[in-house]
């Protein structure tokens, strides 16, 4: 139940603004927008959604910046953890 | 489907797991909470046990929404179930959760018109066309199922449909995390923060735990990376000696969370002074009812419930389980009295419980192993 599902907006219904056709998985569903009203979501917007509502839209550049630190996390940060364990080492 | 594949990437696993393991102090043994079921559900089902050094183990926590309901208040519901006129609905978990008198799926056998709905708003729909009957939503879960709801019954208020009502379950985490720390039976490292209950309330509640506690909590998305990533971020805080409420998951949970969400759910709904809570037992200030404005829509109000209390069985360890104290194998009826088909106890219901996620995929990991060896 708390997991949710990512969707992609397809169209927001003029005549019903908390309403929004989304594709989840390749089918098409009206989802309630109305938890989201402050963020002015168009067509291409993912969204989360759960039992029924968006709950929160999912922010590209974040999720992009996340994967770009997975990506970097071998080299990068390997220096770092060896000196941090160094200084751990000399406290104790 | 957009950062679904992205964060289930095998080898970038195996390269978290490794700078995990570089992290782990020697001789030193960490122990995590995943406060959300959800993530119980993702870290067997992906066998993320497997990728973490023996040194860090994840112990389950109480965020199962089904597995917290008490039995008394399965029994409440059956008995609204059975009142004339009714159509109850929930959502499918519910149905298999035992009371003292039988689960739903017992009642409907019995008669009672019970129905399983995606959607609060489904029920809504059902009251709409079903005028000369009286529909009840069993409302469970945490923040994050609460706003929808609201919403809900807001709509209902809006379309002036007066034959729906909720039974109002919601239960808040906060007060949750902070029996588990004030309990005595467990000693955490650290929290793996639940992420779509923090899309809700944000980061900022969190504080506490940190700042009176001296734990750090990240909170973590619900894919295989997420969960590496954020056990990553608790051990890297720990070996620079901190203790911070993080936020692995931006690009869902905002920092301040959902404020209209907030603002809907304080609009119909009131905390509780108490809430027995199954395993838990009662915990001030830890769950939603209806409030005073929406009193039309309250099920308690409309139906007289029993309100009685009933005691787990005597087999079931699921309160232990819930706490973290035991790991779902260490009940004594895991597998053998207690299965996903006959569920004795609520943590082999849903599939967010940590017993059903373990029977599901987790038989073949670690634990089992060593479940083996020890025999």
């Amino acid at each position: 139940m708390c997991l949710g599902i990512p969707g992609e907006i397809v169209e927001i219904l003029s005549d019903r603004p908390d309403l929004a056709m989304v594709d989840v998985s390749g089918v098409q569903r009206a989802i309630n927008i109305g938890l989201l009203e402050e963020e002015s979501l168009a067509p291409g917007d993912w969204i989360l959604i759960h039992v029924g509502f968006a709950l929160s839209k999912i922010d590209e550049v974040e999720a992009r910046a996340a994967l770009d630190f997975l990506e970097s996390i071998g080299e990068a940060y390997e220096d770092e953890i060896a000196a941090l364990r160094e200084s751990m080492i000399e406290q104790g | 489907m957009r950062f679904v594949d992205e964060y289930r990437d095998a080898e970038k696993a195996r390269t978290l797991a490794a700078q995990i393991a570089a992290l782990c102090e020697p001789g030193r043994a960490y122990k995590f909470m995943e406060v959300c079921g959800g993530h119980t559900h993702t870290i067997y089902k992906h066998g993320l046990e497997d990728y973490l050094p023996e040194a860090v183990t994840l112990v389950h926590g109480p965020g199962c929404p089904v597995c917290v309901i008490p039995m008394g208040r399965v029994d409440d519901a059956v008995h609204i179930a059975e009142q004339p006129d009714v159509i109850m609905t929930s959502f499918g978990d519910m149905m298999r959760v035992p009371g003292g008198n039988g689960s739903f799926l017992d009642a409907k056998a019995r008669g009672a018109d019970i129905r399983m709905v995606y959607s609060p708003l489904d029920a809504l729909k059902i009251a709409r066309e079903n005028p000369a009957r009286r529909v009840v939503f069993m409302a469970i879960g945490f923040e994050t199922t609460a706003p929808s709801t609201a919403m809900t019954v807001l709509r209902a208020a809006a379309e002036g449909i007066d034959n729906f009502s909720v039974f109002c379950n919601h239960v808040t985490i906060i007060p949750a995390i902070k029996a588990i720390l004030d309990s005595p039976d467990l000693r955490l490292d650290g929290f793996v923060g639940p992420g779509h209950v923090s899309a809700v309330i944000g980061c900022r509640p969190y504080g506490f735990i940190a700042r009176d506690y001296g734990k750090p909590l990240v909170v973590a998305g619900f894919e295989p990376l997420d969960v590496l990533h954020t056990v990553y971020r608790l051990l890297l805080q720990l070996a620079g000696g901190r203790a911070e409420v993080e936020n692995q998951y931006a690009r869902v949970v905002p920092w301040e969370g959902n404020p209209k969400a907030l603002g809907v759910i304080n609009q119909v709904m009131e905390l509780r002074p108490y809430f027995e809570w199954r395993g838990l037992g009662f915990i001030s200030h830890s769950a939603l009812r209806m409030g005073e404005r929406y009193a039309a829509f309250d099920a308690e109000r409309i139906f007289r419930i029993p309100g009685g209390r009933v005691a787990d069985p005597k087999a079931c360890q699921c309160g232990e389980v819930l706490k973290g104290v035991l790991k779902p194998w260490e009940c004594k009826v895991f597998g053998t009295a207690c299965t996903p088909e006959t569920p004795i106890g609520t943590c082999m219901v849903s599939s967010e419980g940590a017993c059903a996620a373990y029977y599901n995929f987790g038989r073949f990991s670690r634990e089992r192993v060593k479940e083996a060896t020890r025999r």
